[in-house]
């Protein structure tokens, strides 16, 4: 499966999403929620309710949200530091995750990881990673772990199109390969480090081609559009578990908010910026709801709005939650 | 030493391979990794015989990418297999510091207390003999100022197996240091299983003079020292440090609340070391006990020169270790 192309839908039988309602429905109500729980954490830092680095995968929902429907819950997840919406597509609840933000006692990592560090052991996310590229071979390690004990899940491995071109990354990929460890690497390439254009700063004009130094199967996906996601990733994702492969993704996305709260983002074009939007995750999936299975936009509204309260409430209630005694601090040093 | 009878004299090589091997033989979540580990039997023969007796699933070559399988022992530890993981000299394992400091380190604090790293870095670790600046390096003093992990470094066979054998059952990440000066030393080690402590310093000389503290390649010429000296009427207690994280502070406390004065013996360049950090503890804690400032020896302030007289100039030594004694003791 080496073929490279921004069109492959790559089903081989299966089935698409876009021809199921129901789970429209769910990917397009998932892709809401994501959009507004980092509106409402956006809102929140901006009023000082939080500190520290906090990044947001506004306009990225379609990937993250179109690749959790191919996975089952043994499955194991690792990210980066723009992963609030990752960890709870993985089951972790999204209170736990808003709670984590405000340092609260009832976060995922109990107050000590924040925005970049979401844990989860019982759903299996491991983080939640800081260090550009550092989690690449973690991921690689789950990936052994599974081939070790002879499991069919598999370990989806987030990254940044600025952590390929770290040295760990091209290690990690490697020692997938030639062992064969079930890892899907996914590089979500949003176009940016940070400020720096990928293309600047990085060989290859397609971050897939990555996957030829290894001789590991791979290819590209336009990731603006839910369907196209899990229509092109759940083969891939089936595939991987008979075979106990590694795989190579490049799915193509953007974020429409700068690299942190805190940055502008003036190294691109507003006419960039909007040209994306017109085509985002949430615009795409509301059309096709609405031409392809006859929905009014009342309705989609009426979702809309019911998952801003939803949110609402879980914001209001990691805000009214306790903090930790301050012992905790002496806590998970050791074991 | 151990109350149990010694019945055998072998190698550190094959002691810190038995440990290895009867932890494997015990839980089959442990598995070896390392450059040369598996088909070469280990660049310094500490696997011999492991490939034989436990399969390619269970001892593995790397690439050369410190980095890569320092993370993948991580990942694997955080999902509940027990790695090993070895470093060929931890001047290499300097490339896998990200992984040992910002992931291994961190992971079960981070993740609020659910994401362990039971897992081993061993390798040897400091200068050989005209290595040159880049393999001549100690690391102990860099890792052990790391919260969460735990820093073994080992003077004797005995120790060294005693010690790995509770790295490996050890539920954090644990720094093993060991070195390529020692691997063909011998001593006693019994046929039983025996296990010690992390955390539990050890006396190997004792003395009411003066307490030499040392660990690792240090331990040998401080002895050395130690009985020279004793012709010379200074009776040294020298005790063996043995795990630098967590430090058996109390063991410190005691020797020098009977000798009054310290020496520290560390292969380290001066600055910001385990030994100064000895230093400010005592001075912490039993300043009123001292009778001579704590001196501390260690390698010079310069990367390692290749030539062997410019290397010995470099070092700590025996000649130094007596300088510094006849000082505390004002002779």
């Amino acid at each position: 499966m080496a073929a490279s192309s921004s069109k492959n839908t790559n089903l081989k039988g299966g089935k698409s999403a876009g021809a199921d309602k129901n789970l429209c429905i769910k990917l397009y109500k998932e892709m809401v929620f994501s959009r507004r729980f980092e509106e409402k954490v956006n809102q929140a830092y901006t009023k000082g309710k939080f500190s520290g680095f906090c990044h947001l995968y506004i306009g990225q929902e379609a990937l993250g949200v179109g690749v959790q429907a191919c996975l089952k819950p043994e499955d194991y997840m690792l990210s980066g530091y723009r992963s609030h919406t990752q960890a709870f597509g993985k089951g972790i609840s999204p209170y736990a995750v808003m709670a984590e933000l405000f340092g609260k006692e009832d976060g995922c990592s109990r107050g000590k990881g924040g925005s970049m560090h979401m844990f989860s052991k019982e759903h299996r996310f491991l983080g939640g990673h800081g260090i550009v590229g550092g989690q690449v071979p973690l991921a690689a390690g789950v990936g052994f772990t599974i081939r070790y004990n002879d499991k069919d899940d598999i370990c989806v491995c987030y990254l940044g199109d600025a952590a390929s071109n770290q040295g760990q990354f091209f290690e990690a990929l490697n020692m997938a390969a030639t062992w064969s460890l079930p890892v899907l690497f996914v590089i979500e390439n949003n176009k940016y480090g940070m400020g720096t254009d990928i293309t600047r700063v990085t060989s290859v004009d397609r971050l897939y081609k990555r996957a030829l130094a290894f001789d590991m199967d791979h290819s590209d996906v336009d990731a603006m559009n839910v369907i196209t996601v899990h229509d092109h990733v759940k083969p891939i994702v089936d595939s991987m578990r008979k075979e106990k492969r590694p795989y190579l993704l490049e799915a193509k996305t953007y974020r429409y908010r700068g690299h942190s709260v805190s940055d502008p983002a003036t190294y691109r074009t507003k006419d960039e910026v909007k040209d994306y939007q017109s085509r985002g995750p949430l615009v795409q999936m509301k059309n096709y709801l609405m031409n392809e299975f006859g929905f009014a936009e009342e309705e989609l509204k009426s979702w809309d709005k019911e998952i801003k309260e939803q949110v609402k409430e879980i914001e209001a209630k990691a805000d009214a939650a306790p903090f930790s005694d301050a012992k905790e601090t002496w806590m998970h040093n050791y074991v | 030493m151990s109350e149990k009878t010694m019945s055998r004299i072998i190698t550190m090589r094959e002691a810190l391979g038995e440990a290895m091997s009867e932890e494997m033989r015990r839980d089959d979540r442990v598995f070896l990794m390392g450059e040369e580990v598996a088909q070469y039997n280990g660049a310094y023969k500490v696997s011999k015989g492991m490939l034989d007796e436990f399969g390619p699933k269970r001892v593995w070559d790397s690439p050369i990418s410190e980095a890569g399988f320092a993370g993948l022992g991580v990942g694997a530890a955080m999902t509940g297999l027990r790695p090993i993981i070895e470093m060929m000299t931890w001047n290499f394992g300097i490339q896998g510091f990200d992984q040992i400091i910002n992931h291994a380190a961190k992971m079960l604090y981070m993740s609020g207390g659910q994401f362990n790293v039971p897992m081993v870095f061993r390798g040897p670790n400091g200068a050989a003999h005209m290595l040159g600046a880049q393999h001549s390096q100690s690391v102990e003093h860099m890792l052990a100022t790391v919260p969460g992990l735990k820093v073994i470094s080992i003077a004797t066979p005995y120790d060294a197996k005693g010690l790995l054998k509770s790295a490996i059952r050890d539920d954090n990440p644990v720094i093993f240091l060991e070195s390529e000066m020692m691997y063909g030393d011998k001593g006693e080690v019994p046929e039983e299983e025996y296990l010690i402590p992390i955390g539990e310093a050890d006396i190997k000389r004792p003395g009411s003079d003066v307490t030499l503290i040392a660990w690792n390649k240090t331990v040998k010429p401080t002895l050395q020292a130690a009985e020279k000296l004793s012709a010379e009427g200074i009776d040294c207690e020298v005790i063996d440090l043995r795990t630098i994280q967590p430090m058996d502070e109390a063991a410190i406390f005691k020797s020098v609340s009977k000798t009054h004065r310290v020496v520290v013996v560390e292969e380290a360049w001066p600055f910001a070391t385990v030994g100064s950090h000895i230093a400010a503890r005592v001075g912490d804690e039993i300043f009123d006990e001292l009778d001579a400032p704590v001196l501390r020896v260690a390698n010079e302030f310069v990367s390692m020169p290749y030539a062997e007289h410019l290397e010995h100039e470099a070092m700590y030594s025996e000649e130094k270790i007596i300088a510094a004694v006849k000082k505390v003791t004002y002779k």
